[in-house]
């Protein structure tokens, strides 16, 4: 699959705000006000950055209010619908936080299940599609949410550690996220594996129905330039790029942070955990370019 | 409205026979022709006469080889539009409502105006029988010609899609097959019809007629002799024959 920008951005950013989001939500980082700024700024900052992201990938961005109509089939209207739901919630958390009363715990937990819903139908959007045999695996999803759930964790760190304050409780927290999306991540490559087309029925024989008479293979394409389906689900670029990028997720998204974290320990402070958790996020963009790039389309049995 | 319809009494499809077409894109240019200049945004044509043409087309023909474990390579010429399928993936994914499945024909449509050009319904359907228009920036694609088949401006012989109408080799066929003693039924009963990618789950309301088995004597010894027989031997005689005779053996 064509592993375009916007959607690579839109699906890190709205991971990592809406992750942020579920552990403030869970009366993570200390109360104070000014700590509630930094975090609330920082986790919606993320969250509409993610979510603008996602419209430059519209034909008609004009019309993607109509998006909201469908969440009884549609994963992509859900995670709209989730979207917005949240922030609305998380718009009431921070005006009572930082303006009345405190943070309250039941618009906390609120805005907190909501995250998770909406980054669990971020990742059924991908999750659903049967025409791509990496992406239909039962772990898309939770590949989705450990790793919103690390790097929002990695970002709160950061920013209690700005605030001026040590987080045991945090670095801990953020570490087990650390080691469970390293976990996810590679039960995940591990199912992707072994999807392949034939996996789910879309293999030239089955494409054409021709495999009954033998074995079959392109002799002529329908047209003598690349079409929109060759460009956007055919596509084969970045394929061999896979090596590298792996080496680039594991270093610069795991190695980097586990160790930047170790030695946040006795030096404390917010700046080592901040390129901690800047490290991971790179991580997670080579990690997300492979997901669409070394994805394959049913429909490349045609072509 | 993105959910599926109850399964329509009335399934308007195509049947298309891959015995008897030719690959000679008769029925993609008619597609694009017809729907160009009908119903909804044109069907794009960017850099048309540039070094990178690029469009948007309802319909095309692939051409395959088979090659069986034993025995000569077969080649397989192959249309493909949308199958209208019955549990159409990429009506539900629409987040917006714009694809639907009709519920009294059965026809799987884009509602233009609605669409936002996700693309998200192209990446759903496994047979790539959509196109995301690059000038509109809404998708497209084969609406069995919805506004030809019940126009009553038409001639009634032109009431049928414009591929089935414009295919030289009659390699397509038009018509309800929810109903078995429709035309289109019986043909695919009689030949055995099929569908692409039943793994899928997508239930295709069109159907593919497979090639017949090929004639043995079309093979081996006897087609090779028959290229290679020797010319009878010419019956003109006097000096038209002598001439013809001494031209032939200066090659
Ligand atoms: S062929 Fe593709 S576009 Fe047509 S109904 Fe089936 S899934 Fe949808
Ligand atoms: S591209 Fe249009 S029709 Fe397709 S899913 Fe998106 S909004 Fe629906
Ligand atoms: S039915 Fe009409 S729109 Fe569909 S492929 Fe045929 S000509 Fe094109």
């Amino acid at each position: 699959m064509h592993p375009a920008p916007s959607l690579i951005a839109f699906t890190t950013l709205s991971g990592v705000g809406f992750g942020l989001l579920a552990l403030v939500g869970l009366g993570a980082g200390p109360n104070a006000v000014g700590f509630g700024w930094a975090a609330c700024t920082v986790a919606g900052a993320l969250c509409v950055t993610g979510l603008l992201c996602s419209t430059l990938h519209l034909g008609r961005p004009d019309r993607a209010w109509r998006a909201l109509s469908q969440w009884r089939s549609s994963w992509l209207s859900r995670e709209g619908v989730l979207a917005i739901a949240t922030l609305a919630v998380f718009a009431l958390y921070a005006l009572t936080w930082l303006f009345g009363t405190g943070r309250s715990a039941v618009l906390g937990v609120l805005m907190s299940s909501l995250s998770v819903a909406t980054v669990y139908a971020t990742g059924m959007i991908y999750g659903q599609l049967k025409t791509v045999p990496t992406w239909s695996c039962p772990w898309t999803p939770w590949k989705f949410l450990a790793l919103g759930l690390s790097s929002g964790s990695l970002v709160l760190l950061a920013l209690i550690g700005f605030a001026g304050e040590r987080g045991i409780l945090s670095t801990f927290l953020a570490t087990a996220a650390l080691a469970l999306a390293a976990v996810v991540v590679f039960n995940w490559k591990s199912s992707a594996a072994k999807a392949d087309l034939a996996s789910v029925g879309a293999t030239p024989e089955e494409a054409t129905g021709l495999g009954h008479i033998g074995r079959v293979r392109l002799l002529e394409s329908p047209h003598s330039s690349p079409n929109y389906l060759m460009k956007e689900m055919v596509y084969k670029v970045a394929r061999h790029r896979a090596k590298s990028l792996a080496r680039v997720a594991l270093i610069a998204g795991l190695v980097v942070p586990a160790v930047l974290l170790v030695l946040a320990f006795p030096i404390g402070g917010g700046f080592v955990v901040f390129v901690a958790a800047l490290c991971h996020v790179v991580g997670i963009l080579a990690l997300r370019w492979a997901f669409f790039a070394e994805a394959k389309h049913a429909v490349s049995s045609y072509y | 409205m993105t959910m599926l319809p109850e399964t329509p009494s009335v399934k308007l499809g195509l049947v298309i026979d891959l015995d008897t077409c030719v690959g000679c894109h008769a029925c993609a240019v008619n597609c694009k022709s017809w729907n160009t200049g009908g119903y909804g945004a044109p069907l794009s044509d960017l850099d048309a006469y540039g070094s990178n043409p690029d469009g948007s087309w309802l319909n095309r023909i692939h051409t395959f080889e088979v090659t069986p474990d034993e025995g000569k390579a077969q080649l397989v010429h192959f249309p493909k539009s949308c199958l209208h399928c019955d549990d159409a993936p990429c009506v539900t994914v629409c987040p917006t409502g714009a694809s639907y499945k009709r519920a009294e024909d059965g026809i799987v449509l884009v509602n233009e105006d609605h669409c936002m050009g996700c693309g998200l319904c192209a990446w759903a359907c496994p047979y790539g029988a959509r196109e995301l228009d690059g000038d509109a920036g809404v998708m497209k694609k084969c609406t069995l010609c919805v506004d030809r088949i019940y126009n009553e401006n038409l001639p009634e012989e032109d009431r049928e899609p414009a591929c089935v109408r414009a295919c030289p080799a009659r390699a397509r066929h038009f018509g309800d097959l929810a109903d078995p003693n429709s035309a289109v039924s019986k043909l695919v009963a009689e030949r055995g019809g099929m569908d692409l990618m039943p793994g899928q789950g997508t239930k295709p309301v069109n159907k593919y007629l497979p090639p017949r088995p090929r004639r043995e004597s079309n093979t081996g010894a006897t087609a090779a002799g028959a290229v290679t027989a020797e010319r009878p031997p010419n019956p003109e005689g006097g000096i038209l024959g002598w001439l013809d005779r001494a031209l032939e053996s200066l090659g």
